[in-house]
């Protein structure tokens, strides 16, 4: 009986011992990193994470492995909020960000000073894709607003990237009728001429190139050189409209996470990496614009020259923008039970 | 324990009871409290600004009118399925008894998609019903549809044993007792069959009101016109706006409730009537 129980002592013990050695024993041969990121950048950080961690092992002689996750922007953030141990955090658009200052202080709230051009190592904007020949002849943002158009764009309230197509739009309209109200009469006639509320950029893009839903899809330029690579140029052509917003991905580190996991150095390193020569390089080969005016100008085939405003230039910043257009009886509500 | 008339052949009924509490707790009774405890964080004020606002009341009635009513077409047809799956023997028939189980295999998003592809203008249903003026990818129809689709399995699967259960002597007893096809089938047949066909009306319904998936690809989402209530929901998560989401989702639970109540109140008062349990 004693030795029975013995026995039985020692296999819990070890089974309460090996997986702390093998954690202790991971942790000591490498360091992770667990980037969380939105859904689009899923390809562009596949080719991002072996270069940094090639050019962190030169650097330090230290191994990193960069774990990925991807999602909705909004709900990656959520998920890191509810204790998804990210390191760094890269979005598309900054309240994704702010709200981790908000709730729980999560990130330090001066963000946007620790990094280069406001920590958003590339940018991109919104333009339209046409069908082959642009049968309609669409050539900016009045033509979408005629009637007998039919535009598609993501959920204003569920994606960055319909979000940022609804800014651009009203950018644009200022400058046109130079009122708020000449600007929601403008947007309100476009978004009467949109057919199907896709929940995401990705699900407009098939409602358009594959429902053949639409005349025109507005999304971010780095999707639409995407879908004329991928579905062959001969179906689609790109429009740029006189002008567009600046739609900048920021990125922060997770300063609790990652001073907790000790990992602060080298998140510091890996989103400094994005800035660098070579990782504005990778940026631009997945046709996001990059920072780096040499960069840009070796791309400049593949980047047109467009006229752009920022949110903080034109709609008076993030935080006044969810205010007024977007929080709940927000004007893009009123315009939206209008149409 | 000591007295002789609860004696059981089997043991365990505590067990199996505080087994019971324990699960459904965990399980239901807990992230349901959660849902309602976070609601309580708005004012009664907020909570009715929330949930009656014009744009969430137009996704009450497309959310629930489309899952009665798909949940009607299902009993319908799905009542049929089964007759024909219990009565009559045909070449594939274990292949079809099989393919009934589909929907409920499937991710809800592949079902989505595949719908939209094949209801869409350029879609091999939706190029011909397109032209008629019968709209059914992004347009409420599209909702109807999915619905349907996914809450088949349902009715079919409860129908089904009772069916299976029931003699063909029934009916040729009625029809020596001068009964025609139709009285055969209204008062031997489908009294017996109500209340199994009402549980999969239940389950078929309960299953709609809470899809999310396969909608959100079919049916546009236009506010106003094609919205589902669980689209609201995650609208409002997507501006962490945790309390106005589950706002929202404890109104769904409760009207869900109340009406699963009234089909069970429903379905005991026929298994009453016809002098049967089940």
């Amino acid at each position: 009986m004693s030795s029975r129980f013995r026995r039985i002592a020692v296999a819990l013990r070890r089974s309460v011992l090996a997986p702390v050695l093998l954690v202790s024993g991971g942790a000591l041969a490498q360091t992770t990193l667990l980037n969380v990121s939105y859904d689009v950048s899923r390809e562009l950080y596949k080719d991002v994470n072996p270069a940094f961690a090639a050019a962190w092992k030169a650097q330090s002689g230290n191994t990193v492995t960069i774990n990925q996750s991807h999602g909705g922007s909004s709900k990656q953030a959520g998920a890191v909020i509810g204790g998804l141990e990210a390191d760094v955090i890269t979005m598309n658009q900054s309240p994704d960000i702010d709200i981790l200052v908000e709730r729980g202080g999560l990130v330090a709230a001066d963000w946007r000073k620790q990094f280069p051009h406001e920590a958003t190592p590339y940018t991109t904007t919104s333009v339209f894709l046409v069908r082959k020949g642009n049968p309609k002849n669409i050539k900016d943002w009045d033509d979408l607003t005629k009637p007998g158009y039919q535009v598609i764009v993501p959920n204003p309230k569920t994606s960055g990237n319909g979000r940022y197509t609804y800014l651009a739009a009203w950018g644009y309209a200022l400058d046109r009728t130079g009122s708020d109200a000449g600007a929601r009469d403008f947007v309100g006639k476009l978004f009467a001429n949109v057919p199907v509320l896709d929940g995401g950029g990705r699900g407009a893009t098939t409602t358009f190139t594959q429902r053949d839903v639409g005349d025109v899809l507005v999304t971010f330029e780095n999707e639409a050189i995407l879908i004329a690579q991928e579905l062959g140029s001969s179906k689609f052509d790109i429009v740029y409209p006189s002008l567009s917003i600046d739609a900048a991905a920021p990125v922060a580190v997770v300063h609790k996470v990652a001073a907790r996991r000790g990992t602060e150095k080298v998140a510091r390193a890996y989103l400094d990496f994005l800035f660098s020569p070579a990782g504005q390089e990778i940026i631009a080969k997945h046709d996001f614009r990059p920072r780096d005016a040499s960069v840009l100008k070796k791309h400049a085939a593949k980047f047109p020259a467009i006229r752009t405003f920022t949110v903080e230039q034109k709609l008076g910043g993030w935080a006044a923008v969810q205010k007024t257009h977007f929080a709940d009886g927000g004007l893009y509500d009123q315009i939206i039970r209008k149409r | 324990m000591s007295s002789a008339k609860t004696f059981r052949v089997l043991p365990g009924f505590r067990l199996t009871l505080g087994y019971t509490l324990i699960y459904l707790s965990l399980l239901i009774l807990i992230p349901l409290a959660a849902v309602f405890l976070k609601t309580a964080e708005l004012s009664w004020g907020e909570f009715i600004a929330v949930v009656t606002a014009p744009q969430v009341v137009a996704t009450y009635k497309l959310s629930f009118g489309a899952s009665l009513l798909a949940a009607a077409i299902n009993a319908v047809f799905g009542l049929l399925l089964a007759w024909a799956l219990v009565r009559y023997s045909f070449p594939g028939k274990k292949l079809v008894d099989a393919l009934v189980d589909l929907p409920f295999a499937l991710p809800t998003a592949v079902a989505g998609i595949a719908l939209t592809a094949l209801y869409a203008k350029n879609g091999w249903l939706g190029q011909y019903l397109e032209p008629l003026g019968i709209k059914v990818a992004f347009a409420p129809l599209g909702v109807l549809v999915a619905l349907v689709f996914i809450g088949l399995p349902f009715v079919v699967r409860t129908v089904q044993p009772i069916l299976e259960d029931l003699d063909t002597e029934l009916e040729e007893a009625a029809a020596s007792l001068g009964a025609q096809r139709w009285q055969t089938f209204r008062y031997v047949l489908l009294p017996i069959l109500l209340p199994a066909l009402l549980t999969g009306f239940a389950l078929a319904f309960a299953r709609a009101v809470g899809e999310y998936g396969s909608v959100i690809f079919i049916a546009g989402n236009l506010p106003f016109v094609s919205e589902i209530t669980p689209l609201m929901i995650i609208t409002k998560l997507e501006q962490y706006d945790y309390r106005g989401a589950t706002a929202i989702a404890s109104v769904m639970l409760l009207f869900s409730f109340v009406l699963l109540l009234l089909i069970n109140g429903l379905q005991a008062w026929t298994a009453k009537r016809t002098g049967r349990d089940r």
